[in-house]
């Protein structure tokens, strides 16, 4: 594929992200942030995302197998907290997927906050999966010589 | 001296205080960009013991939720240790605004950041760099 070609391949790729709902316009944010004296802001950041929400992630398995009863106001503060990162970064599903889980953590139910917790992990997976294919679209592109085309983002 | 406080020695200094690394990262470089002086802090606590300390700043950006010192319990030090900058909280949790405002707050925007929605805390962009 030649570095046009890739351009392309990487507008059209983002563009689906932000319509399928993985990003919002918070990522937009982000990507704004980044320039040539930062050209590595993003990957930087959410990089940062990915280890917080692995931690946090596995945090949360561990507090909800608990065979004493579960601690829900553990398991609230860490979905709070990964809802906040998520949400720092424009990762909409996390995000979303988050703030149901917060209500079955309100109402103690722990038939509803494992399947939260089940569909937390899908959604993150996911959006990682997306990310780390953008982000190897976009070293292609630099090695190639071109720059990502981040103004081609009409809504931006 | 410019509007804001800040003059052409002393450049316009904010304190970006939240638990969250990756908001204080990018809070610190959405106002770096703009030529302002950000410094971080990752509770409250760690923000009043750098003002105990001598610091000052034309900017306090506070989140509520923290270990250690909440935003509340740090704006309520701070006014009470006779810190005037002004305080801006800022929060996801909708429901506790009403008190985070009355423990001292200048204002309280919601999460997330945006200049926009601090701008008129910040110096007119003309001044944002200073030589």
């Amino acid at each position: 594929m030649d570095v046009i070609q890739m351009q392309r391949t990487w507008v059209e790729y983002t563009k689906s992200l932000y319509r399928e709902g993985f990003l919002d316009s918070q990522f937009a944010q982000l990507q704004l942030l980044q320039d040539e004296s930062n050209p590595d802001f993003v990957v930087e950041v959410v990089s940062l995302f990915f280890e917080d929400s692995e931690r946090l992630l596995n945090d949360l398995t561990k507090v909800i197998d608990q065979q004493q009863g579960v601690d829900f106001k553990k398991v609230d503060a860490h979905v709070h907290q990964l809802k906040g990162s998520s949400s720092s970064i424009g990762a909409q599903r996390v995000k979303n997927a988050c703030v149901a889980f917060r209500s079955f953590c309100d109402e103690q139910n722990i038939e509803g906050s494992l399947r939260c917790l089940h569909q937390v992990k899908q959604e993150y997976y996911l959006v990682k999966n997306k990310l780390e294919n953008l982000f190897s679209l976009e070293q292609k592109i630099v090695a190639a010589g071109g720059s990502v085309p981040v103004d081609e983002l009409g809504f931006l | 001296m410019y509007q804001n406080g800040s003059t052409e020695t002393t450049p316009f200094r904010v304190l970006v205080v939240d638990d969250d690394r990756i908001l204080r990262k990018m809070h610190k470089m959405m106002l770096t960009r703009l030529g302002i002086e950000v410094e971080v802090a990752v509770n409250g606590k760690e923000a009043v013991d750098l003002h105990l300390a001598g610091a000052s700043f034309h900017l306090v950006l506070m989140d509520l939720q923290m270990p250690v010192m909440d935003g509340s319990q740090a704006t309520k030090e701070l006014r009470g240790m006779g810190v005037t900058s002004p305080i801006v909280g800022v929060t996801a949790a909708c429901a506790e605004k009403a008190a985070f405002l009355a423990s001292g707050l200048t204002d309280c925007v919601s999460k997330p950041l945006t200049i926009s929605k601090i701008a008129n805390y910040l110096p007119a962009p003309s001044n944002h760099t200073n030589n």
